[in-house]
């Protein structure tokens, strides 16, 4: 795909509105799940798959690709969500989402779907796994990068740490991780539980070329990703992305902080019609 | 990666069944329930064992301790989403003088703490409970979250008690008992509304003792967890075709109780079928079978239990048909083999 011209966040804003939307979709026909999650996240798919990563629709496979992480298998809703909008995979497959049989479990799995780098779901596993892939891309001589989504959960996993030592010692510029810093986890706000601030100078301790940016600001994201690729050290890129929950859907974004949210059986229409109403303002 | 799975078409007949993650259900239609009795019993226990902490890894919702860190929040640490530092810190509570139960789920316990359960719990013995909810299959959301395996790991280690209820008395009147045994605890949990079946068998919870639920001449259940739970509607559903089934509860794996278990099949010309919601490698199945090998006894002997493998995502109810432990497909196995 090519990316987006420099300045013009429009395209990009109608790809994360449409991610939004098959996220929604994919609820509905669960009728429950990591819905407010997706939509935090979708701009951060939008600027990953839109903007910085090189990929190929007819071929999930290219072995010229950027890489595409997702240790926290829950997110998976946001990841199919992408995936169809960048054709990957088709609007058919939001009809099978969660049940059985389908391409589209509700826990990322790397054998059921195509696009689907690695099998998620035991939460700080990523980020060592893409230390190895890192490696490897530069033991073939590959420009490919990867890219590893994180929670801000997963930052309380020592593994996560031991692979942010392990990426700067190894100098892997080929690395971006990106952290949802949404502030939630299972049992309640990430910051009442094990809080990881001051997260930059943590990470910046680490060794990494960090930047903390609004998760849910194109320009912003666009600026973070081109500057990650343009940064001239030799060490790995991590962009902090301070979202909010339920973003793009007002009733949802008001909506008691959780994790698995339930959503009433006519609330998911409302929703998107919500959503569109915003994309229109 | 290149996926590798394939399905067949959706069949627009068949109901369309959700995963419902976390929070699927195993509870029969009709069934009698409890909420939460794990956490109400810690809560009851606590109020006179002041030595009780709570202790989680990001899990205290889904492990029902969320009912002890309401009633006792000056007692209860919410570690955040990290395992290993539960089960480390968990043995330097014990080694204060506290009896800390640490909750997470069963694969997070078993497989990425399993180091920090052995040398910083186990090794010393120190009394800390662990207690971990989505044990075996009763989760659709894939092999990250089934535990199909923790029975096997767990009993390999020294010094760690094994226990693995069947329904919310059991995991009530586990609560006390765990509590006061002097050694470490690996506790399967049930959670959220939490069938009640043994209320109807007299039964009563015993650190390293096997029951008797139930008498029948053709066929020894020999079952733990929400097996038995299974292989009692099971044994009901048997009685149109005259088949008896005797059902042995052993809840306590680990030390197993070999007495009953030999005594059980003994009794001539019973087909011996062991039911666990666990892999045929290394749960109660080859523990039974390696105790009436040692004692010399040779009855025939079937396992109910879940595959060697990674198991499918999907709805629940169709993974516990499709792997065998749903009543109906325990009903069809025993009549195969008789
Ligand atoms: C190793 C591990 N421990 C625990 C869990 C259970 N779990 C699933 S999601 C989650 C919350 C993790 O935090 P985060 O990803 O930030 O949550 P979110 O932002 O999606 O609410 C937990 C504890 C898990 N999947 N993996
Ligand atoms: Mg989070």
């Amino acid at each position: 795909m090519t990316p987006t011209p420099h300045g013009d966040n429009r395209q990009l804003e109608q790809r994360a509105h449409a991610i939004r939307r098959n996220a929604l979709m994919m609820g509905k026909v669960q009728g429950q799940g990591y819905i407010a999650q997706a939509l935090d996240i979708a701009d951060v798919l939008a600027v990953s798959y839109f903007h910085a990563m090189n990929w190929r629709a007819d071929d999930p496979q290219w072995e010229g690709r950027d890489r595409f992480f997702l240790s926290i298998g829950h997110y998976a809703i946001a990841l199919y969500a992408a995936l169809i909008e960048a054709g990957i995979l088709t609007p058919a497959h939001i009809e099978t989402y969660g049940g059985d049989d389908s391409h589209l479990p509700m826990s990322g799995m790397a054998a059921y779907t195509p696009g689907m780098e690695i099998t998620g779901g035991s939460l700080g596993q990523g980020l060592s796994v893409a230390v190895g892939a890192c490696l490897g891309l530069k033991r073939k001589g590959s420009k490919s990068r990867v890219f590893n989504l994180l929670s801000d959960g997963e930052l309380g996993e020592g593994s996560t740490w031991e692979a942010a030592m392990s990426a700067a010692h190894w100098q892997l510029d080929n690395l971006v991780a990106i952290v949802d810093n949404n502030n939630q986890q299972a049992d309640g706000a990430s910051r009442q539980m094990l809080s990881s601030e001051p997260l930059h100078e943590k990470w910046q301790a680490f060794g990494w070329f960090t930047q903390r940016v609004n998760g849910n600001d194109l320009a912003e994201l666009v600026a973070a990703f081109d500057a990650a690729r343009a940064h001239p050290e030799p060490v790995p890129r991590v962009i902090i992305c301070d979202t909010k929950m339920g973003r793009g859907v007002s009733f949802l974004e008001a909506r008691e902080r959780n994790h698995f949210m339930r959503v009433d059986a006519d609330e998911w229409d409302k929703a998107l019609a919500d959503l569109d109403e915003g994309a229109r303002r | 990666m290149k996926h590798t799975r394939q399905f067949p078409a959706p069949d627009p007949s068949r109901p369309r069944r959700s995963t419902s993650a976390m929070i699927a259900s195993f509870v029969a239609e009709g069934q009698k329930t409890r909420l939460a009795p794990f956490g109400h019993a810690l809560v009851a226990l606590a109020r006179e064992r002041p030595a009780i902490v709570g202790m989680t890894a990001d899990l205290s919702k889904y492990t029902d301790l969320y009912v002890f860190a309401q009633a006792f929040p000056e007692r209860f640490y919410q570690m955040g989403m990290a395992e290993q530092l539960l089960m480390g810190a968990a043995a330097g509570m014990a080694r204060e003088g506290f009896i800390p139960f640490a909750t997470t789920y069963a694969v997070f316990a078993s497989r990425r703490a399993y180091d920090f359960i052995c040398m910083a719990i186990a090794e010393e013995s120190l009394p800390v409970k662990i207690v971990c909810a989505l044990p075996g299959l009763t989760t659709g959301y894939g092999p990250s979250h089934q535990a199909t395996d923790d029975l096997a790991i767990m009993r390999a280690m020294p010094n760690l008690t094994v226990i693995d209820p069947c329904d919310a008395l059991e995991i009530e009147q586990a609560v006390s008992v765990i509590a006061d045994h002097p050694g470490p605890v690996y506790m399967r949990l049930l959670r959220g509304q939490v069938p009640l079946v043994l209320d109807d068998y007299n039964y009563r919870f015993q650190l390293g003792k096997a029951a008797m639920l139930r008498e029948g001449r053709e066929v020894l259940f020999i079952s733990s967890g929400l097996m038995t739970m299974r292989a009692l509607e099971a044994a009901k559903a048997l009685e149109a075709d005259a088949i008896g089934c005797a059902v042995l509860h052993v809840a306590t794996l680990k030390p197993l109780d070999e007495a009953a278990i030999l005594a059980a099949a003994a009794k001539p010309g019973r087909l011996v079928v062991v039911a666990e919601n666990h892999s045929v490698i290394g749960g109660l199945g080859e523990a039974v079978a390696a105790a009436l090998m040692r004692a010399g006894l040779h009855p025939a002997f079937r396992q109910i239990a879940l595959p060697d493998a990674f198991l499918d995502a999907g709805a629940l109810p169709t993974l516990h048909d499709r792997y065998g432990i749903s009543t109906e497909a325990i009903c069809s196995q025993i009549k195969g083999w008789l």
